[in-house]
Formats: C-alpha cells, sequence, structure tokens
C-alpha cells in the first residue's frame, strides 16, 4: 500500500479511537433523532413535508455547527501532534511529505464527512422502511453540499496547522476564521453593509468568497426558489447565476477554496521546520 | 557517509547551531554530548531533514530534505521523549515496517528479545506503556529494520540492566557497518558504547575526540563488592544492578555490561566511604 493511503488509514484509525470523534458522531446522529422525535417529518414548511423537511432542517443546522467542529479538531490535533513530538518522530520515518499531509487531508475528510452523511443516510433508511417518501435528486445535491463544505473547512483547517506554531494559536485562529464568516452571512453584518448602502459589487464579492453563504444559499435554494426566506445579497447572486449555474458553483467554489487552502498549507509545510 | 558542512541554525534570533563542521564515517560510534540547549537535538533534526538550515548535511552525498524518502530509508531513529501515540503497538510496528520497506516480524523479533512480552502489547495503545516499554519498542522500531544510521537519543536511559545488555549486542552486531550517533547530557552514560566523542557547548563543537576502549559492547564483567559494613542504601542500590549478597551484605556480586562500568563506577563513587574492595574482570 502506498504511503498516502497507509497515512490516511493511520489517521482514520486515530481518530476513531478519539473523544472528539465519539461526540462530533453523537451531535450529528442526535440532531436526527431529535428531529425525528420532535415530529419534523410531520410538519410542512413551503410546501415541504416528510423527510425533505427534515433534510432542509438538519443541513441548516449543519451550516452552523459543522465548519466549528472541523475546524476546531482539525487544528487541535494536526498542531497539538506537531506540539507533543509526533511529527519529530513519525517525519523521521521515510514517509514522503506529501504522502502524510494529503494522506492527513483525506483521512481526516472521510472521519468528518462519514458521520454528518452516515446520519442522513440513517434518516433516509428510516423513511424508506416506513414508507415516507425520499426524495432522492434533493439528498443527493445535499450530500455534494456536504462534501464541498466538510473539504472547504478541512483545507482551512489544514492551513491554520501549518500556519500556527502551537495549538492555542491554531484553535484561537480557528475560531476567529469561523466567526468572520459566519458574521459575514447575508442576513447579519452583509445586510447591515447594504443598509449602509456600501458598493453593491463589494457585498456580492464578499458574500460570493464565504463558502458558508454559498452553502446556505444553495440548501435553501432547492425548496425556495424565489429566495423568500434569504437577504439581499443572495437574491443578487442567484440572480446574476441562475438556478443550476449557481448549485454548480456552490458545489465547486468551496472544493476549490479547500484544495487551494491545503495546497497553500502543503507548501509552507514543506519548505518550513517540520516539528 | 555523514557531512556536516558549516550548519547553522537561528529560532527567532536565537543562533542554536554556529557553524557546526563535521564528518562521521562508515564504522564510526559517536557520542553526541552536551548541556541542555548545546544543539543536540537541531543538529539531529537537521540530519533528519526536519529542519532549514544554513550550510550543507548531506548522508551518503544526499541532502535529507530534498531525498527525504531515500535518506530516511536508511535511519534508526529513537527519540529521547517517546511520542505519545494514541494507536496500538501492533498499528505502529506495521505502519512503520509498510513505510521502511521491512517486515514487521524482524520488529517483532527485536522486541521478544529485549525481553517485550509482543502478545501482551500489541492492541496496548502505545501511549500508555511504561517508559521502558516504549524505549523498548522503539530501539525496535530502529534496529528491527536495514538501517546503516542509527541515531539515539538517550537510548538506554529507561532499560533494565538485562535489556540494555541485549540492546549492547544488538548495537555491537552493527558496529562495523553502520554508523551510530548517540545523544545524551552525560558522557558516562554512552562512553562505552562509542569510538568517538563530539561535545557541543552553544552550538559550537567543542571537543571532537576518538575514544580507547578494550572491553568489548558484548561483554560482562562479573564483579564483586566488599564493604567495611553493610548498608541498606547501598543493597538498595545494588539490587537494581542484580547484584546479591551471601554474607549480610558485606560483599556483593553481579555482572556488569561492560558498556555500563562507568555508570556503574559512578554508583559506586556515592558509597566511596564503605568500599573496602573491587573486582571486574
Amino acid at each position: 500500500m502506498n504511503a498516502l493511503l497507509l497515512t490516511a488509514r493511520l489517521d482514520i484509525a486515530e481518530s476513531l479511537r478519539s473523544r472528539w470523534f465519539a461526540f462530533y458522531s453523537a451531535v450529528f446522529g442526535g440532531i436526527i433523532v431529535l428531529l425525528f422525535v420532535f415530529g419534523l417529518t410531520e410538519s410542512r414548511i413551503l410546501g415541504f413535508t416528510g423527510l425533505s423537511r427534515l433534510l432542509v432542517t438538519y443541513i441548516q443546522l449543519c451550516v452552523a455547527i459543522l465548519p466549528v467542529f472541523i475546524l476546531i479538531t482539525t487544528v487541535r490535533s494536526v498542531a497539538g501532534d506537531r506540539e507533543a513530538g509526533v511529527f519529530e518522530y513519525m517525519l523521521s520515518l521515510p514517509v514522503p511529505l506529501y504522502a502524510w499531509f494529503w494522506g492527513k487531508m483525506v483521512g481526516r475528510f472521510l472521519v468528518v464527512f462519514l458521520p454528518v452523511f452516515g446520519a442522513m443516510a440513517l434518516a433516509a433508511l428510516y423513511a424508506v422502511v416506513r414508507g415516507v417518501g425520499v426524495d432522492w435528486p434533493l439528498f443527493l445535491v445535499y450530500t455534494a453540499l456536504l462534501v464541498s463544505l466538510a473539504w472547504a473547512f478541512l483545507g482551512i483547517g489544514m492551513l491554520i496547522s501549518t500556519l500556527a506554531r502551537s495549538p492555542d494559536v491554531a484553535q484561537t485562529g480557528a475560531f476567529l476564521v469561523w466567526l468572520t464568516l459566519l458574521l459575514f452571512l447575508d442576513l447579519i453584518l452583509l445586510g447591515v453593509m447594504i443598509r449602509q448602502q456600501l458598493p453593491l459589487e463589494a457585498i456580492i464579492a464578499i458574500a460570493v468568497a464565504n463558502p458558508l453563504q454559498s452553502f446556505r444559499t444553495a440548501a435553501i435554494l432547492l425548496f425556495d426558489p424565489q429566495m423568500l426566506v434569504m437577504g439581499p445579497a443572495a437574491y443578487v447572486i442567484l440572480d446574476s447565476l441562475g438556478r443550476g449555474g449557481y448549485l454548480a458553483f456552490a458545489m465547486i467554489y468551496p472544493v476549490a477554496l479547500g484544495t487551494v487552502a491545503a495546497g497553500i498549507g502543503y507548501h509552507l509545510f514543506r519548505r518550513g521546520d517540520l516539528p | 557517509m555523514i557531512t556536516f558542512d558549516n550548519v547553522s541554525k537561528t529560532f527567532k534570533r536565537h543562533k542554536v547551531l554556529d557553524g557546526v563542521s563535521l564528518s562521521v564515517q562508515t564504522g564510526e560510534r559517536v557520542a553526541l554530548v552536551g548541556s541542555n540547549g548545546a544543539g543536540k537535538t537541531t543538529l539531529i533534526r537537521c540530519l533528519l531533514g526536519e529542519y532549514l538550515h544554513d550550510g550543507v548535511v548531506t548522508v551518503g552525498g544526499l541532502d535529507p530534505k530534498a531525498h527525504r524518502k531515500e535518506v530516511l530509508a536508511r535511519v534508526g531513529f529513537v527519540p529521547q521523549i517517546p511520542p505519545p501515540l494514541r494507536m496500538p503497538v501492533g498499528e505502529l510496528v506495521n505502519f512503520a515496517a509498510a513505510v521502511c520497506g521491512s517486515d514487521p516480524a524482524r520488529i517483532v523479533a527485536v522486541m521478544r528479545a529485549l525481553g517485550l512480552d509482543w502478545d501482551m502489547v500489541r492492541s496496548r495503545p502505545f501511549v500508555k506503556l511504561s517508559g521502558g516499554m516504549k524505549q523498548k519498542t522503539l530501539i525496535a522500531m530502529a534496529l528491527g529494520r536495514d538501517a546503516d544510521l542509527l541515531i539515539m537519543d538517550e537510548p538506554a536511559a529507561n532499560l533494565d540492566p538485562e535489556a540494555r545488555h541485549i540492546f549492547f549486542g544488538l548495537l555491537h552486531q552493527r558496529k562495523d557497518d553502520a554508523v551510530m550517533l548517540i545523544t545524551s547530557h552525560r558522557l558516562d552514560e554512552v562512553a562505552a558504547l562509542v569510538n568517538r566523542v563530539v561535545e557541543l557547548d552553544q552550538g559550537k563543537v567543542s571537543l571532537d575526540d576518538r575514544v580507547a576502549d578494550d572491553v568489548d559492547m558484548t561483554a560482562r564483567l562479573d564483579c564483586t563488592i566488599r564493604l567495611t559494613r553493610a548498608e541498606a542504601a547501598f543493597a538498595k542500590a545494588m539490587a537494581e544492578w542484580g547484584f546479591v549478597s551471601e554474607d549480610d551484605g558485606l560483599s556483593w556480586r553481579g555482572p556488569v555490561n561492560g558498556p555500563d562500568r562507568l555508570r556503574f563506577l559512578g554508583v559506586l563513587a556515592r558509597y566511596a566511604g564503605l568500599v573496602a574492595g573491587i573486582e571486574m574482570k
């Protein structure tokens, strides 16, 4: 087996043994259970009922908690490993640096994505068993959006881990990045900026560049094509790109962002002091 | 085989290595000694290709940073502080063997030779092992493959006398075909293992000397000590070395590994006022 796959497998095994993973899985599994318990499949919003209603709510919760989970756990474990001397020893073995870095990225991606997807898939399975209709195209689009979101924040997390020399600095940096992106969601600072009549192009650029915004807009777009529940920036973006174009953008852009961020992280990792 | 040519390393305007130049050939066993902050660990990290630095480091003519895989495939490294890995020992051994292109069975054989119960430790998290067990595992991973550059940071510090004897024997098997770089704060810990001593002081080489030693690395000296009177503290110290007394603590007898004799004499020095005679043969 090549070194990249070996490193990915090692990272997956390390994550599965860790407490954060158990907590992380319990949170997303718990959300699905709670949504069922509170009878969300029986309620109706904008014409959505059944599992689609549950998925819409689930995906909205994901946008709030998935990024911060990924950022914090990634930077803590990677920067923590470096501080504890794990890098000094493991990188004295003949593992190519690309295999170590990207192997960790791939392994970590599977670990953060699978519980989120697994909870959604279990909900779909439960719906099938109970004879409740499942909107499979919606399910697939949400899966793709979750892949994009997870990859984007994982890439950002790997970059922060490379830049910060201690777990505390890395964790603070990760939290600030998440907070900044959260504040620049359509209904928070962007709304204020529009009210202050700042240039529309700048506002749209900020909204487009924010992976949280693209995920949120694309997720809501599926059940609210007129964007009645969204803020003005999302509405303008949608007007420019169209529905299909925006969905494609929302899936491709975060993957590109995560890859570029991780690529910069890898470049710095390779060019700097390792431990 | 190893060349350091005017190697310097600076951390935040603090020069940790200052123009170090050294050349080490196959068959040389070098003790790298110096106080804390002398630059030993930094020099080793430069050798492992883990640090950027000024000057040139080569192993077999290759730059360790640019040719990581080729260089590190030749390196067996034992760090002073074992990494806090949560993975089971079996997984760690399999990973190391796979990336080094070695057979895990070779590593396991060395672990067993060092007195580690493989069946007991294989499923235990590495971080949960005792200090000695971790040390044995790391030594086995360094020696259980075809490494001809052994870099060891206080490798025998946590080993019991029997494991030390086996460890010295394993090093002895490779003494002519490998380069050994053994670091320590104290020369007496490693003096008998090496044939060259390099001392670092504030990032510079302050001593580079050869060691003449007639005692074989695998030798075991039969030692007898006679005391003027029995002493409980002395009895405790001797028990740690595996010595026994047959006359209520007035004389003690036991084996001392050849490379350990300086350490042993260091222990005896603390009780010099009690010692009436020493015989080592």
